[in-house]
């Protein structure tokens, strides 16, 4: 396994009190494979990505349990300079807002061929012809051209595209890709979403994506694990879960989102609002807005249950997880 | 010259088209926003113009919602402050009941502004966080007092927040107190406080979670049956526009590539962009997927400050020729599709329309 993560909770202490932001996740994810994280924001998908690649705010947040093995090895017990040599060789990121994220004052070629000259010491005039290379890699035209350009002068695609490529730099085995192409509009989004599918391919990556949008999820991953107050409620193979949801919270999801093939008449609509993570509910986190909950819900934590069917493996955290996959 | 004629019968033919709707509400006509590009300090002059908007014609009907969907930048933000007269047009007309709304100003605009409000993008920046909930829903009173004599305006804005979901009594709360969702309903509330005839939202939704988005769609559609009210909705996210909208229309570079009835749209398209843009949205059940073609656009969205010639999309169409580069293609019905009784004869601006189903019917 390439990345294993094991009960991890993460929380943030705050003026107004303790944020559970992860309550206990557990995940992984193989070289050559699709995770996609899905959830609303304040789920906890982003954190546990920030928890994974090191680059939690600490203080205010904390890591109070848990492990993440990345082949074998437990990060959590390396010390800052030692993950620093693996964060950006071996696991890299690309995040949400690529023009906030570039650095404005320094031409697009300098950020690409700092990778170089950080991690692998190589000149400045190596790592430029290394910066061109990368930016022909992720089909930026002209990149002999552009490479002295700065961010403002790239539209949103191709900005992407860089951030992209300087995640890619020294050919990471994981790559964590938070909201890759939510700024982006949708014909771009489709330009963007194929190029890090076949770049995956072509290397052998592993890949977590994390993301909001069920549509974009429902094209590339293998396996889906649905987010709700930092917890993953339910975890399964990308076909099963469309087919049939195995928690209240997935199928809500689901029939909520209207469809581009057909026209409903009125949507589902999930009741209440996602829940203060500075007082998360007792029992099921979810079970406010629950349309089957009852009083175990409200009183105890439901485990992730096995409720493999088929002979993929695939989990729900739902006491009545039988009638919401039959029902 | 002969041209412009041509376009405004297809125009007139579009009035046609959905029956039993009677007398549009809101008529526009070749409308035009161009904003100038200067150069030079102290004697500055005009070097160029963004065309934001290039000749936009389309109705709106009492009680339907029109949906115009298209990428940021196309210009469908620009034509909803043109409706609203908030930017003064640089051509054509907004007939609202037959009046010429660009061409008011003083005392007859703020009475047909009273019949158009809007509803906006984002409800955290576009409510101010110093003013208290019932302050802000009974903001409109203050310019329209007509419409709430003082004593009863309490009362009007507890019913509004009843309207729209809320409990009356966060009529004091500050915009900070709510929830993304909530706040937007309180937009809602505003928007509706007058008691307008159109109200025209600007993606109302794109800035809320999947789980509430739901919620405030499902609102609206409630609202409008209520109020017999009619939607501009403007959305960069097709599923939405589908889902909401009667009709829907869908703009490429500041025109209008496409418009037709949610079916001849979705299901019939004709126009190459709109199919590249239906094939691009994710659909959320990989079944489908496997059935679908995708067209994959290689490129950006050319500079509107320096649009190409002949039509505006043919620097990423797969069908572009030649034609296209000289000639650009007006909004009418498909020569091809002409008189025939099929749901492909809706206007599409292309030279070489032609129909292509590219999300699966169910």
């Amino acid at each position: 396994m390439l990345l294993e993560v094991r009960d991890l909770h993460v929380e943030f202490h705050t003026r107004e009190g303790v944020a559970k932001a992860v309550n206990g996740v557990d995940y992984s994810v193989d070289a050559g494979e699709t995770l996609a994280v899905l959830g609303e924001s304040g789920s906890g998908k982003s954190v546990t990505a920030q928890a994974v690649m090191g680059i939690l705010d600490v203080p205010p947040g904390r890591i109070s349990q848990g492990e993440i093995l990345f082949q074998g090895q437990d990060l959590l017990k390396l010390k800052e300079d030692e993950r620093r040599k693996i964060r950006g060789a071996k696991m890299a990121m690309v995040f949400q807002d690529a023009l906030s994220s570039l650095n404005p004052v320094l031409s697009v070629g300098d950020q690409l061929g700092e990778m170089f000259q950080v991690h692998k010491g190589m000149s400045r005039k190596d790592s430029k012809a290394k910066a061109v290379e990368l930016m022909d890699r992720v089909r930026i035209p002209a990149a002999k051209e552009r490479v002295g350009q700065y961010p403002h002068q790239f539209s949103g695609g191709m900005r992407q595209r860089i951030m992209i490529a300087m995640a890619l730099a020294l050919e990471p085995e994981l790559i964590i890709a938070d909201e890759p192409t939510t700024a982006l509009d949708v014909t771009v989004q489709a330009q963007v979403m194929d190029l890090l599918a076949e770049l995956q391919r072509e290397l052998n990556m592993g890949l977590i994506l994390i993301t909001h949008d069920l549509g974009v999820v429902a094209d590339v991953a293998d396996k889906i694990a649905v987010m709700y107050a930092g917890r993953i409620v339910e975890h399964a193979p990308v076909h099963e879960i469309y087919k049939a949801p195995a928690h209240p919270y997935t199928r809500g999801l689901l029939d909520s989102i209207p469809r581009l093939d057909q026209k409903g008449q009125e949507l589902y609509a999930i009741k209440g609002l996602p829940p203060n993570l500075l007082a998360i509910p007792p029992g099921c986190a979810f079970n406010p807005r629950c349309p089957m909950a009852q009083d175990v819900c409200r009183t105890d934590v439901p485990p992730l249950y096995d409720v493999t069917e088929s002979p993929v493996k695939r989990s729900s955290a739902c006491h009545f997880w039988k009638e919401c996959l039959h029902g | 010259m002969a041209d412009l004629s041509k376009n405004d019968e297809a125009v007139a033919a579009a009035v046609e088209a959905p029956v039993g709707r009677g007398e549009p509400i809101l008529q526009v006509r070749n409308l035009k926003k161009h904003f100038p590009l200067t150069q030079g300090i102290v004697f500055k002059k005009q070097v160029g113009a963004v065309k934001a908007v290039d000749g936009v014609s389309f109705d709106l009907y009492q009680g339907e919602t029109l949906g115009i969907v298209g990428e940021s930048g196309c210009g469908k933000s620009t034509v909803a402050k043109l409706l609203m007269n908030l930017e003064s047009a640089t051509a054509g007309e907004v007939f609202y009941k037959g009046q010429d709304i660009t061409k008011l100003s003083g005392r007859a605009l703020k009475a047909v502004r009273r019949n158009i409000q809007m509803v906006f993008q984002d409800p955290y920046t576009s409510l101010n966080p110093r003013m208290t909930v019932g302050d802000i829903i009974g903001e409109p009173f203050d310019i329209h007092p007509e419409v709430a004599p003082k004593g009863d305006r309490r009362r009007k804005v507890q019913e509004l927040l009843d309207v729209v979901g809320l409990n009356p009594e966060y009529i004091n709360r500050y915009p900070h107190q709510f929830s993304g969702g909530q706040r937007q309903r309180i937009g809602i509330a505003r928007g509706l406080a007058l008691n307008p005839e159109i109200i025209i939202c600007d993606e109302p939704v794109s800035a809320l979670d999947v789980s509430v988005q739901a919620q405030v769609i499902n609102l609206m559609g409630k609202l409008q049956d209520e109020f017999n009210l009619s939607y501009l909705f403007i959305a960069h996210d097709l599923s939405i526009g589908r889902h909401i909208s009667d009709r829907v229309g869908v703009m490429y570079l500041g025109k209008m590539a496409e418009i037709g009835t949610d079916e001849q749209i979705y299901e019939h398209p004709t126009h190459p962009y709109t199919q590249a843009l239906l094939s691009a949205v994710p659909v959320p059940d990989p079944e489908a997927r496997a059935h679908r073609e995708r067209i994959i656009l290689t490129g950006d969205v050319p500079s509107p400050a320096n649009p190409p010639s002949g039509c505006s999309f043919r620097t990423r169409c797969w069908k572009a020729q030649e034609k296209c580069s000289q000639e650009t293609p007006l909004l009418a019905i498909p020569q091809r599709f002409d008189g025939l009784d099929t749901p492909a004869a809706h206007l599409s601006a292309c030279h070489f329309a032609e129909e292509k189903q590219v999300v699966p019917v169910h």
